[in-house]
């Protein structure tokens, strides 16, 4: 068994992991084989929660002592309370998600706050391609051809950051990031992160009025 | 090289003779009440090991290793692959005990038992029992050997409904559950084999108003009962797989009624004649009717979280099979969104099979691999 501390976190969730207060309640989406969860549980005291739609790895969960629900969170997160986390994690799943609006909705009501990441389309990469080449662009966050991808949409900062006011939630936070081939290393990008982030993670909180 | 099975003992509780017999939920009393239980491993000095397992309907205290009595080629009990020393639930670790249920006839108080009052089986006499009142004498049972704590409580079947009435009944004493195979209510499809089964005995005229004990049994009845339960407990891809429309021993149809033609026919009919020989057909009818009669939906809605900040949460595994169609996933997610929406601990996984209601029965590295991690992280 390794220990937490020679774990080493994917970059963007290690960026996630650090916005965490000790203590919390979490809901993480797409919870995969529970790395995030068990770095939590050990290193911030959180008592979190994963859903997972992909029964060997819930299953790798529960038997690593994680509490994981195994099913589609587009249904999974209906069942729960109005504010029954501190914060709800969806992270590099937007994309993939038929409703977002009814989603996010979902999760701002279940968590009183929501993080949400996803792979940036306005990457400069993927525009040169476009611009260069006329073909739907690929790059290491987003490798797919438009025929096989299990990316239904494509976003980029600038949209998300419009949709969150559109919808009605506060972006608390944006932290834009930039990581290498594997993703398992990166940086916080400042400057113009538009062109230049890979990921984006947003904050963000429904307007309560 | 250790033997493969524990050595073990089935050993036997008796409690509330008369005046202090035990009420039962239906307002009927019963008693003296006696509970065969079996043991394993080791009640450590804080007595907080304690995992109680709770078998399904046929099933008893014999849940892993051997008899003193055994012969060589004996089969161990029910779940040897699950409990045993290193094994998923690892009695090198935790001290397990698994009751016979009330209403069985496997040593515990059944309708075939002594009525005290007329010195003759209980017959149709015998009370109607339910899952609650299965669990009462659990509870008795843990009472009297000092302990007040369940590291978990595991079950399948009518034992996961066993494992619920536990968490409704006592969530104080309860660490983590882990309902497996099982629901909180009997659907109309469960409950109408259910009644065919009783039908199957009750019309065989050897039942005698249950009334058969030291004479011939209704051999027919429950032999055809069982028949009933065992298409239940596999699935259409099993029974695929297993029997297709083989014949059995023959080339051809034998364009008669008494020799089994297909496979399925002969596997039925084995199924059911050696079942007659270790069960009682008058505990069948009570435990299908406390089934039937189980229904622990308000209980679990209304169990909210628990008051009073530090108490303890009860934390729960809930684990469904896809290819069964007696408790369907879909009423193992109605636990869990239960649970969810009262603000309880909870786990799910569907395990992949296609061996029907009984898989939890079948040696299968996941479930092991699951039950193990989910006990040995319960804090």
């Amino acid at each position: 068994m390794e220990s937490a501390e020679t774990t080493r976190l994917r970059f963007d969730l290690r960026i996630i992991a650090s916005i965490i207060p000790e203590n919390s309640r979490v809901l993480d989406l797409g919870c995969g084989n529970g790395d995030l969860l068990e770095w939590l549980a050990r290193n911030k005291n959180i008592a979190g929660t994963g859903i997972e739609m992909d029964k060997q790895k819930a299953a790798r969960c529960i038997a690593r002592g994680l509490s994981v629900l195994q099913g589609d969170l587009n249904d999974e997160v209906d069942d729960y309370p109005d504010c029954s986390f501190d914060y709800v994690i969806l992270s590099q799943t937007l994309q993939q998600v038929f409703e977002p609006a009814r989603l996010l909705y979902s999760l701002a009501r279940i968590g009183r706050k929501v993080i949400v990441s996803f792979p940036n389309f306005s990457h400069y990469s993927i525009r040169l391609q476009l611009l260069t080449r006329g073909m739907a662009p690929k790059n290491d966050q987003l490798p797919y051809s438009w025929y096989d991808t299990p990316n239904i949409r494509v976003i980029t900062l600038k949209d998300f950051r419009k949709f969150s006011r559109d919808v009605g939630y506060n972006i608390l936070k944006e932290i834009t990031i930039a990581t290498n081939r594997s993703n398992e290393e990166g940086k916080v990008i400042g400057l113009f992160p538009d062109l230049r982030a890979t990921y984006g993670i947003y904050i963000i909180e429904k307007n309560r009025m | 090289m250790k033997q493969s099975g524990t050595i073990v003992e089935k050993q036997y509780f008796t409690y509330g003779a008369a005046p202090d017999r035990l009420q039962l939920e239906s307002g009927a009393v019963l008693g003296p009440v006696t509970i065969a239980y079996e043991t394993f491993g080791t009640l450590n000095r804080d007595r907080d090991n304690v995992i109680l397992i709770a078998h399904a309907f046929s099933g008893d205290s014999h849940v892993a290793g051997h008899y003193p009595t055994d012969r060589e080629g004996d089969k161990p009990g029910w779940w040897d692959f699950m409990v045993g020393p290193g094994k998923g639930i690892d009695t090198d670790k935790y001290f397990v005990i698994c009751p016979n249920i009330l209403g069985s006839c496997m040593g515990s108080t059944g309708p075939k038992s002594i009525n005290p009052e007329t010195q003759k089986p209980y017959g149709l006499d015998f009370p109607m029992m339910t899952i609650g009142d299965m669990v009462t004498t659990q509870k008795a049972l843990l009472d009297h050997l000092g302990i007040s704590e369940l590291r978990a409580v595991v079950g399948g079947s009518v034992g996961g409904m066993q494992v619920l009435e536990w968490c409704v009944r006592f969530p104080e004493m309860i660490r983590s559950a882990v309902p497996i195979a099982t629901t909180m209510r009997h659907s109309a499809l469960a409950i109408a084999f259910n009644e065919i089964a009783r039908q199957s005995i009750m019309a065989d005229p050897k039942w005698n108003n249950g009334d058969y004990y030291g004479g011939d049994f209704p051999r027919m009845g429950l032999a055809v009962a069982r028949m009933v339960g065992h298409v239940t407990y596999l699935s259409d891809e099993a029974m695929r797989r297993k029997f297709g429309r083989r014949l059995q021993d023959k080339e051809a149809f034998s364009f008669g009624f008494f020799d089994g033609d297909f496979q399925v026919e002969s596997y039925l009919r084995y199924q059911g004649s050696k079942f007659v020989d270790r069960f009682d057909a008058n505990s069948l009818l009570y435990i299908t009717k406390a089934a039937d009669y189980f229904d622990v939906v308000d209980r679990v809605t209304a169990s909210g979280p628990l008051k009073g900040g530090d108490l303890q949460k009860v934390k729960y595994l809930v684990i469904s099979y896809s290819s069964d169609w007696l408790y369907p996933t879909y009423q193992a997610k109605e636990l869990v969104q239960a649970l969810k929406r009262t603000g309880q601990d909870v786990s799910f996984c569907e395990i992949e099979a296609d061996c029907g209601h009984d898989a939890f029965l079948i040696p299968d590295e996941r479930l092991t691999t699951l039950v193990k991690g989910f006990i040995d992280g319960v804090g």
